[in-house]
């Protein structure tokens, strides 16, 4: 029963959070981005008060939920695992000793490398951000094949309900992440279930560590066990040492398979107060297997773990926030378009702030209308390695959009209404004019103007009839209009420099006039 | 033929002449183009001072009733300026309650299908809701078809253009066997002004081919396109004075009540820009494509040579 509800609650929220990345016509309503926010690490991020208690103490409570049916990564694993077993049908898990040196370690060089802002390494780490890359390079473009097909059969029958969308790779370096991300852990997963999840995962080690603490918990029933051993091959997590009835409570991740599997029932999930050891019992109900000595005493002091504790304690006081890289301000182009400095998404409020909170799960690239989002490689420098950057290839940022904050779950984009969007500046428009059409072959052209929200470009009267673009950059949103229109080749004459800050801007309102028609004019 | 056949075939022949209001109307027949321009009353119509639908039912009919130019079983097209991500209130869209009641009198003028698109500049999702254009057009029974893909658009060759040879045309223009033009009335950073001719840079897939090209020209080559627009109808309800073509806020728009009907797009062109420059100065020498349109002969900016029928509401 227990498992049956956990592995209906599983599949759906993973169905859903999938479907929420990859829904590209907002069949799910925007608030499912909740999905997302009840996140571990994007809820830390974030500071999400509510919903990092809300995980501490259903934790504390219950064990791992969290890792078992709210984590997408999670799920995927018991999806790899499960399909291995149609494959090899006599699987068998076996006990293994806790690998507390490497989780603790990877904890601690995921918490020194955040504080250092290197937070490429809690993006790469954290599941939910790995699974969000998976979900966006690797199964975007499968669903959005489908769409395609789906639309060439419709529209040949002259029904319109789909409607073709392009498939294109956002960048090399994340969609290679995500393959290996997608290989390793899914390896891993296909071989020994839950390795990822109690070696690597640093939030597996965090809650890991709570989860010791839980008050339910599975228990042996010492006399109905015959120490047969088949919960430990059944435990995903490895976690469950039969011969010594000992559960390792840190590694459980309350899949209840050994509660299911148990003929005897001899395992029960039930409460019982923390810090009272229990007794092992000295012989099973009735045995035929020898009794056996616990092999080894199970360490009370956790070394690995006050290491990971005063190293973090050290850094953090000494490193401080002084390390955040600066992106020197170079010399504009004078041909040639090379933006120097990337463009962050509206609500980004500075690279700082997007280093320090964003872990790239590229929800934002997904959800993305405009498609002007993709993960930057080096142009935010190490730590910024996959965080989203604005470019305008295949479009612009829609003037009234606020999607990407809205989507946002740890807060890296912040959220704005529509009224803030509107005067957040997330780059400066620059011109060369020699690059202008109208300047070199003196015919009109205006289509940086034309799609200006603000008019921060405008025409202005030039030779004869002509006109040609002027720009205001104390009103520019940097929404990449200008440049995405501008038709001039081989390099464009109107481009966006990124802001390392975001600015608000101050946009005039001009008073309406009454003009009033009353005659054709002609 | 016996008798009996022939008094069948005499009183149907009489019923369909009674059902039909104009006389007129006997062009259906022949569907031409030289021949709906020769059924026409006028050769231009202006209104003023009604709400768009309502002069648009005026203008129509003094062109003779959309049975002039709509036959019975054809796939039209209609095309408005569904360019960018504004409301209705901010002119930088045809008005939606134009559009519908276009559609609604091609079907009553026996259209099997209407289909309605544009190629925005803004993101197009969000263009055809926002605008209001696509719900309005599907209440009226028009299919809203995408245009953000290439591979909706066919290569068509264009002659007669001194600048642009060939370009890829929506295939809703392309397969249709009529069209009608609709665009709205504005301030344009580029070209100065937008109505008739700049509306075709919506039935393109490469705009930017335009502007890096002598833009001017290039708008007046694409309308010498063999598939002409059977009407050219300019919505100025609502006119973007300054800003355009996206504007910026209700500070660049005029309440100005106007609309304009040609089949004549050089003309149509010329009435509504002499119409915007009460708003604005705007003289036509600084719309230099409806010169170079009316050098390509594609019509007349002489307005005094035209049968023009100027109406108040």
């Amino acid at each position: 029963m227990l498992k049956k509800i956990r592995v209906i609650l599983s599949v759906l929220l993973l169905f859903l959070i999938t479907l929420y990345f990859l829904d590209f016509r907002d069949f799910l309503p925007e608030s499912f981005s909740f999905l997302a926010e009840i996140q571990f690490i994007p809820a830390l991020l974030a500071v999400n008060i509510l919903v990092l208690a809300s995980l501490l103490l259903l934790t504390l409570l219950f064990g791992r939920v969290y890792c078992s049916s709210i984590c997408p990564m999670g799920i995927y694993q018991d999806m790899v695992a499960w399909f291995s077993k149609k494959f090899t049908r006599k699987k068998k898990y076996k006990y293994s000793k806790a690998k507390n040196v490497l989780r603790w370690s990877v904890l601690a060089a995921t918490v020194v490398a955040f504080i250092f802002g290197f937070t490429f390494l809690v993006g790469l780490l954290d599941p939910y951000g790995a699974y969000g890359r998976m979900v966006t390079h690797l199964l975007r473009p499968a669903y959005l094949a489908g769409n395609n097909l789906l639309e060439a059969i419709f529209t040949s029958f002259d029904n319109y309900a789909f409607y073709k969308v392009s498939i294109y790779s956002l960048s090399l370096f994340s969609s290679a992440i995500a393959l290996i991300t997608l290989g390793v852990i899914g390896y891993l997963a296909w071989r020994n279930g839950r390795t990822y999840c109690n070696t690597i995962c640093p939030v597996g080690t965090t809650l890991g560590f709570l989860s010791k603490y839980s008050l339910f918990k599975i228990h042996f029933v010492d006399d109905k066990c015959n120490l047969c051993g088949l919960c430990a091959m059944k435990c995903k997590a490895s976690c469950i040492d039969s011969k010594n009835k000992q559960i390792d409570y840190s590694r459980c991740v309350t899949c209840f398979n050994c509660i299911e599997s148990c003929n005897r029932d001899a395992m029960k999930y039930r409460f019982a107060l923390p810090g009272k050891k229990r007794p092992a019992a000295t012989a099973p109900a009735y045995s035929y297997v020898k009794e056996e000595k616990p092999g080894k005493e199970v360490k009370s002091v956790d070394a690995s773990k006050r290491r990971f504790l005063s190293a973090t304690l050290a850094t953090g006081l000494a490193a401080g926030h002084l390390i955040a890289q600066e992106i020197s301000e170079g010399v504009l182009p004078k041909r040639e378009l090379k933006r120097q400095v990337p463009i962050a998404p509206p609500g980004a409020v500075s690279f700082d702030h997007l280093r320090e909170k964003c872990i790239s799960c590229h929800l934002c690239v997904s959800k993305c209308p405009s498609h002007v989002i993709k993960p930057a490689f080096l142009e935010y420098g190490l730590g910024g390695i996959m965080q989203p950057k604005l470019y305008f290839d295949r479009g612009f940022c829609n003037y009234d959009c606020t999607i990407c904050g809205e989507v946002c779950p740890t807060g890296a984009i912040q959220p704005l209404t529509k009224e803030e969007k509107n005067h957040t500046q997330m780059g400066q428009v620059q011109f060369i004019i020699e690059n202008c059409i109208v300047y070199y072959d003196e015919t009109s052209c205006g289509a940086c103007s034309e799609h200006c929200p603000t008019q921060a470009v405008h025409m202005v009267p030039y030779k004869g009839v002509l006109t040609i673009p002027e720009i205001n950059q104390d009103i520019c949103v940097g929404c990449g209009a200008c440049e995405h229109a501008c038709p001039a080749i081989p390099y464009k004459a109107i481009y966006v420099e990124g802001l390392a800050i975001q600015n608000i801007v101050e946009i005039k309102q001009e008073e309406v006039e009454e003009i009033v028609i009353d005659e054709f004019g002609f | 033929m016996d008798r009996r056949k022939f008094l069948r075939a005499v009183a149907l022949t009489g019923a369909a002449f009674t059902t039909m209001k104009e006389a007129d109307a006997m062009n259906v027949l022949t569907q031409s183009f030289e021949s709906n321009r020769a059924a026409a009353n006028y050769d231009l119509v202006a209104v003023m001072g009604g709400e768009p639908e309502i002069m648009f039912r005026k203008a129509i009919a003094e062109m003779g009733g959309m049975k002039n130019f709509i036959s019975k079983g054809d796939k039209v097209c209609v095309k408005p300026n569904i360019g960018w991500d504004q409301p209705e209130e901010m002119a930088a869209n045809t008005n939606p309650k134009l559009v519908a009641e276009i559609i609604k009198q091609c079907f009553d003028a026996g259209a099997s299908e209407v289909t309605v698109f544009d190629h925005p500049c803004d993101e197009w999702r969000k263009t055809y809701s926002n605008s209001g254009i696509e719900e309005a057009a599907k209440r009226a029974g028009a299919k809203v078809v995408p245009a953000h893909q290439e591979s909706y658009y066919k290569t068509v060759s264009i002659p007669q253009g001194k600048r642009l040879k060939t370009a890829k045309i929506h295939q809703a223009i392309v397969d249709s066997d009529k069209w009608i033009n609709v665009p709205i009335l504005k301030n344009h950073g580029g070209a100065q002004l937008t109505i008739s001719m700049k509306n075709y840079m919506g039935i393109v897939w490469d705009r930017g081919f335009f502007h890096a090209n002598d833009l001017q020209q290039c708008i007046a080559d694409v309308c010498t396109y063999e598939k002409r627009p059977v009407l050219n109808v300019v919505d100025a309800y609502r006119l973007m004075k300054t800003s355009g073509p996206k504007g910026k806020s209700l500070s660049d728009v005029v309440l100005s009540k106007g609309l304009f009907m040609s089949q004549d797009i050089v003309a149509v062109d010329t009435a509504a820009a002499n119409f915007f420059n009460q708003a604005r100065e705007m003289p036509l020498e600084r719309v230099t494509h409806i010169a170079k349109a009316q050098e390509l002969g594609l019509g007349t900016m002489n307005l005094e040579s035209l049968n023009i029928r100027r109406l108040k509401i």
